[in-house]
């Protein structure tokens, strides 16, 4: 195929084949066609919108995990997060009983407005072609 | 206790809450028309609505005065519950949501056949399903008996009869779409019958002095407050609240009445907009009864020892306000758990029914008609056992419930998006053993009462190695048997996982 971005020296030539004009005139099958005949291409696209969910997905579990999920090591490793009391309760409850959901909240948040920009992208790449 | 002026109140505040739900369904049954309407509200309801409907059917009688019961009853290690409870929707946004969504099925048993493209795979899930349903409706019809005998005087089996009838009336007339409006009244009833009662506790309380409930002279049925405050006290506490963790995290996504709601969304994104709000409405809830069950350790430690925690959350005003404003809260408050028994024991009753009628009741009879003869099978059975069986604390048999959900229905959601590999051997096979482990560990939880130990505890929360086996079953028989024709998984894959708005073949 032809590359027409300047490269620098040596000059670049543009070397076009005669039938050039014809072949580009017909259509490309789009991506969303590719996708619908299952080629190896089409494939390709679908692979790749499901590994960028995925670890999105694993990503925000990971989160949950590294955050909730070490709450009751931290309780355990740190008496002193059930000794101090603020509001009148142990600090280590008042996390518990008030503090994971915010979290929990902004986790999904986060999850929903990343997921959805993959998916934007996505749609970008096949209605491109 | 009960007085006669208080019975009087908690009646009409019962009879108030039914017919609120009747109007409100009935309001509904204009717009619910074809048997489309019936299971799934015909896939119109906006993600506000669909979340308010999915909180309102997902806060049963386990969360309203369950909790509270547990907390003040075995303290901070209860608190696990409704945080895992509200983070089963995160797993369930992350791993299923839109993919569920976007696979077009009705029901549980519809995904897997779509998926897998086999006959066996859905009979399983349908037997399943049922199973899972009854198991979470018995304990809800049980509850629904023991709360209303304290608020009002009924004889035990009346309450749970009274909920039946309520449920099925409503489910009758209006199938899902009166049901999603009735559920949306039911959470913000939920929400106002806690805060507001408890907004005036709390006066009370620092009137009072505000003296800590866990201060370390504070002796409850010889619990110090520090011991009862802890959240990882107990005897096997590191891996009690990981087995529990597990069991919560991975449960919610399996619940029946949960997945069927995903249908009613209009698309994917919608499913994960529905599930962030939901996880908003959740934590606005689950921070409430906490403070009850904390409360109640000053002010009603009598109920430790008499072993009737769980009424708690109806008890507080009577003895903290007095009076007819005490009287009135109370009545708040029962209105609230009878919503809770309601909307949960709804939203079941329509998964199961849509699972019945479509793979046994549509055999004789056409659509809606199906599927009302469906609702009262699946309202009946659970009621009969509930009358039948001998008193279990709603908050186990809602675990066990869980825990079957995670291990059957957890691994064929997840593999079943994610993994190509999956075949349908595999997934009957990992069906049969999660329901055949979670089931043996019900029964064991049903007939016997052991407390000490780690069978107990591994009995107890069997989602932590039922879930493990399950996955593991699934896969080695996935990679053992023929693989599923790739055409077929690679026009699932398209259609679980591409946004609605591109142009592709769906089929």
């Amino acid at each position: 195929m032809t590359d027409q971005r300047p490269t620098g020296p040596p000059q670049r030539v543009r070397v076009t084949s005669p039938y050039a004009d014809r072949t580009r005139t017909r259509p490309r099958p789009s991506a969303a066609s590719e996708i619908d005949a299952h080629t190896e291409v089409g494939e390709i696209y679908v692979r790749a919108l499901l590994r960028t969910q995925l670890r999105q997905a694993l990503g925000t579990l990971l989160l949950l995990a590294g955050t909730i999920g070490l709450l009751p090591l931290a309780f355990h490793a740190f008496p002193v997060l059930t000794e101090k009391h603020v509001v009148g309760m142990p600090l280590s409850w008042v996390l518990l009983a008030f503090g994971c959901y915010p979290v929990l909240v902004l986790l999904a948040w986060r999850y929903v407005r990343a997921s959805e920009r993959n998916e934007a992208e996505f749609v970008h790449v096949v209605e491109r072609s | 206790m009960s007085t006669d002026v208080n019975i009087a109140y908690g009646i009409t505040a019962v009879v108030l809450v039914s017919a609120a739900t009747l109007a409100i369904g009935t309001w509904g049954l204009r717009f619910s028309r074809t048997t489309s309407d019936f299971f799934v509200a015909s896939r119109s309801v906006r993600p506000g609505l669909n979340a308010g409907a999915i909180s309102g059917e997902y806060l049963s009688g386990a969360s309203f005065l369950g909790v509270a019961g547990l907390v003040l009853a075995f303290g901070g290690e209860m608190l696990w519950y409704p945080v895992g409870w509200t983070a089963g929707y995160l797993v369930l946004l992350v791993l299923v949501a839109a993919p569920l969504r976007r696979s077009g099925a009705y029901t549980l048993p519809d995904f897997a056949e779509a998926r897998l493209d086999s006959r066996a795979v859905r009979t399983a899930s349908s037997i399943l399903v049922v199973a899972i349903g009854w198991l979470y409706l018995m304990p809800q019809f049980q509850a629904a008996g023991v709360a209303l005998r304290s608020s009002t005087g009924m004889a035990p089996w009346a309450g749970g009869l009274v909920v039946a009838v309520v449920v099925l009336a409503n489910v009758l007339a209006g199938g899902m779409r009166s049901i999603t409006f009735v559920q949306v009244f039911q959470y913000w009833l939920k929400l106002t019958a806690l805060l507001v009662p408890l907004v005036f506790l709390v006066i009370v309380w620092l009137s009072d002095g505000g003296s800590s409930p866990a201060a370390a002279d504070v002796v409850v049925d010889g619990v110090t407050g520090r011991d009862w405050a802890d959240p990882i006290s107990g005897d096997h506490p590191l891996y009690s609240t990981y087995l529990l963790m597990i069991a919560t995290f991975l449960g919610t996504m399996g619940l029946p009445h949960v997945a069927v709601r995903y249908y009613t969304n209009p698309d994917g994104r919608a499913a994960r907009k529905t599930t962030l709000v939901v996880l908003g409405l959740l934590g606005a809830f689950y921070v409430l009864p906490p403070v009850y069950g904390a409360l109640g350790r000053l002010y009603a430690p009598d109920l430790v020892g008499g072993g009737s925690t769980d009424s708690v959350v109806l008890e507080l005003p009577q003895r903290m306000v007095g009076g007819v404003g005490g009287d009135l809260l109370t009545a708040l408050l029962v209105g609230g758990a009878f919503a809770a028994f309601l909307a949960t024991s709804s939203g079941l009753t329509v998964a199961v029914a849509g699972v019945v009628s479509q793979d046994v009741t549509s055999r004789r009879f056409e659509g809606v008609t199906a599927f009302r003869i469906a609702a009262v099978i699946a309202v009946t059975v659970p009621l009969s056992l509930a009358l039948l069986a001998r008193d279990v604390s709603v908050a186990t048999v809602v675990g066990l419930a869980f825990a079957m959900a995670a291990a059957t229905f957890g691994p064929l959601l997840v593999l079943g998006i994610w993994w190509r590999g999956l075949t349908a051997a595999g997934a009957v096979a990992g069906l049969v053993v999660g329901g055949l482990l979670t089931g043996f560990a019900v029964i064991d939880n049903l007939v016997t009462d052991r407390s000490e130990g780690w069978y107990a505890a591994l009995m107890a929360q069997p989602a932590a190695w039922a879930v493990p086996l399950s996955v593991a079953t699934t896969v080695l028989v996935s990679l053992g048997t023929r693989p599923p024709r790739a055409a077929h998984v690679s026009r699932v894959m398209v259609r679980l996982h591409t946004p609605e708005n591109v142009d592709l073949d769906r089929s």
